[in-house]
C-alpha cells in the first residue's frame, strides 16, 4: 500500500496505456483475421427474447484532421427497455431481463470506418438521489492506438426531445451546441430502425467526453 | 463493498494525457476541450459481468489455445497477480483479457506487416475470470520486441496488453504490461507518455521465480489495481440504491 500524505493507505491505480493498433487481438479476433474462442463477444445484443424495440446504432469516429478513424475498439453499455441495468447496484423497482446483459463490444470498419451496434431501445433510469431522472441513453467507450486512456461518452435520442430537456447529465453541459454531439439522429432504413451517432475526437465539433 | 458505493474520483495524474506529442498518433485523436466532470450515477458505477460458463477451458492458456500441429515457439512464461481496487480489496469473478506479439514480435492481426513471421500454433490471446482472492494466471510465450511508426527507429519493450472491467463501467482499463529488466523500457515513447515517473515500475512485471515450474518455465507477477469505491455513502446515496 503506498501511504499518502495524510496517512491514508490507497493503492494508485495502474496507469492506462493506449490499446495500440490490434487491439482487436484481443478483444474481437475475428476482425483481427483469425477464430480462437469457442465463444465470442460482440456488437449485436438483442437476442431474439430480450424485451424492447430493435434499433441498430451506428456512426464514424472522426480524428481532428477529419479523418475517418479505422481501428477504434467502441464498447456500450446501458439499460434495458425498462430502464434498468443488469447490475447488482441498479436496485429500481423495474422488470430485470436477465436475458440481456446490455454490454457490446465492436470496431470501426478497417474499410469503411463506420461502426454497428444491434442492440434494444433502453428505457429512462433514475438520476442521482435529488435528481431528476436521466433520459434514455447508452454510455460508450472507446480505445484504441492513439487513444491514451479510453474515452467516455453517452449517447442521447433525437426523438426523445422531452426527456432530454430534463436530463441531468445534457444539462450540466453549458453550451447547447456541445449538447446535441451527445444525441443520436433516427432513420429508417429496409425497415430498421437506425440511430447514427457520429463522434469527434477533437476538433470544431469535438464530442463531449465526460471524467467519470 | 457496499453495491451502490461510488467510485473515488480517478486520479489523472497517474495516467497519460491525452496529447503526448512524443507518440505522434495521440495528436490528432485527442480531446482538446476538458473532459466533463460528472458525479456517478447507476450509469457508471454498473458494469457488464461475465460468467465462467462464456470462457473455454483453454482461453488462458496461449501456448496451448492456437496450437494446431505443435506448441508455438519462444520462451514459455507464467503470468499472475492480483487485481485489487483502491482500498486494496480484491475485485473477484473480473474479466481479465491480454493480447501480445509473438515470440518474434509479430501479431496475428491483418493489419501487422513486421518482417518477422506469424507463428502458425500461436493465437496471441487469451482471458480468464479473477477468483475470489482476485487472483488471475495465464501462461503464454514471451512476446518479442518490436519496431513502430513513430519515428524512425521507435521499438516497443516487450509487452502483454490487459483489458480489465472491474464492478462498474467506471473501473473500465486498458493498459499493457512490460517485463522486468528490458533494456527497452527506458526508450519508449509509449511508456513516456505517463508523466508519473513511478508508472513505468507499476507496469513491469518482476520476475518471480518461486512461482516458476522448475525445467519447465519462468515466472512473473503482475498486479493490476482498479479505482476504489467510497466505502460508505451517507446522504449521497445514489438513486434505486
Amino acid at each position: 500500500m503506498t501511504p499518502t500524505p495524510f496517512g491514508l493507505s490507497y493503492l494508485p491505480e495502474t496507469p492506462s496505456q493506449t490499446a495500440g493498433p490490434y487491439v482487436h487481438i484481443g478483444l474481437i479476433p475475428s476482425q483481427a483475421g483469425f477464430e480462437i474462442f469457442r465463444n465470442n463477444f460482440s456488437g449485436d445484443i438483442a437476442g431474439a427474447d430480450v424485451e424492447g424495440q430493435r434499433i441498430v446504432i451506428e456512426g464514424r469516429i472522426f480524428d481532428g484532421a477529419g479523418h475517418v478513424t479505422k481501428d477504434v475498439l467502441v464498447e456500450t453499455w446501458q439499460a434495458n427497455a425498462a430502464g434498468r441495468y443488469n447490475h447488482p447496484a441498479d436496485r429500481q423497482d423495474k422488470l430485470l431481463d436477465q436475458r440481456f446483459r446490455g454490454w457490446a463490444r465492436t470496431g470501426t470498419d478497417f474499410n469503411t470506418g463506420i461502426y454497428t451496434i444491434r442492440t434494444i431501445k433502453p428505457g429512462s433510469v433514475a438520476g442521482r438521489k435529488g435528481r431528476k431522472a436521466m433520459a434514455p441513453h447508452v454510455n460508450f467507450w472507446l480505445a484504441s492506438r492513439g487513444i491514451n486512456i479510453g474515452l467516455a461518452t453517452r449517447m442521447y435520442f433525437d426523438d426523445e426531445e422531452a426527456a432530454n430537456a430534463q436530463d441531468p447529465v445534457l444539462n450540466i453541459i453549458e453550451q447547447s451546441e456541445r449538447r446535441r454531439t451527445l444525441i443520436a439522429t433516427k432513420s429508417e432504413r429496409d425497415g430498421a430502425v437506425v440511430y447514427t451517432f457520429d463522434i469527434h475526437l477533437q476538433g470544431e465539433r469535438e464530442t463531449v467526453f465526460f471524467d467519470v | 463493498m457496499t453495491p451502490e458505493a461510488e467510485f473515488h474520483q480517478r486520479d489523472r495524474n497517474l495516467h497519460p494525457p491525452a496529447y503526448t506529442p512524443i507518440y505522434k498518433t495521440s495528436v490528432l485523436r485527442s480531446p482538446r476541450i476538458p473532459l466533463w466532470s460528472l458525479q456517478n450515477s447507476l450509469s457508471e458505477v454498473t458494469g457488464p459481468a461475465f460468467s465462467p460458463d462464456e470462457l473455454g477451458p483453454l482461453d488462458n492458456d496461449l501456448v496451448l489455445n492456437y496450437a494446431k500441429q505443435g506448441e508455438p515457439i519462444g520462451e514459455q512464461t507464467i503470468v499472475h497477480g492480483y487485481v485489487l481496487d483502491g482500498n486494496g480489496q480484491p475485485v473477484s469473478n473480473t474479466l481479465v483479457e491480454v493480447w501480445q506479439a509473438n515470440a518474434g514480435g509479430r501479431y496475428r492481426h491483418r493489419n501487422d506487416t513486421y518482417i518477422a513471421p506469424i507463428d502458425p500454433n500461436f493465437g496471441g490471446c487469451g482471458r480468464m475470470l479473477t477468483d475470489e482472492r482476485g487472483y488471475y494466471f495465464f501462461r503464454t510465450i514471451k512476446p518479442g520486441a518490436y519496431p513502430f511508426r513513430n519515428r524512425v527507429n521507435s521499438w516497443r519493450p516487450a509487452h502483454i496488453h490487459f483489458s480489465l472491467f472491474g464492478t462498474g463501467f467506471a473501473q473500465r482499463l486498458i493498459t499493457q504490461m512490460y517485463f522486468e529488466g528490458d533494456p527497452l523500457i527506458p526508450h519508449d515513447s509509449i511508456i513516456a507518455t505517463i508523466p508519473d515517473k513511478s508508472a513505468a515500475d507499476r507496469l513491469t512485471a518482476k520476475l518471480d521465480l518461486n512461482a516458476s515450474r522448475p525445467l519447465e518455465c519462468l515466472a512473473y507477477r503482475f498486479d493490476i489495481v482498479l479505482r476504489g469505491r467510497r466505502q460508505t455513502l451517507f446522504e449521497n446515496k445514489l438513486q434505486g440504491g
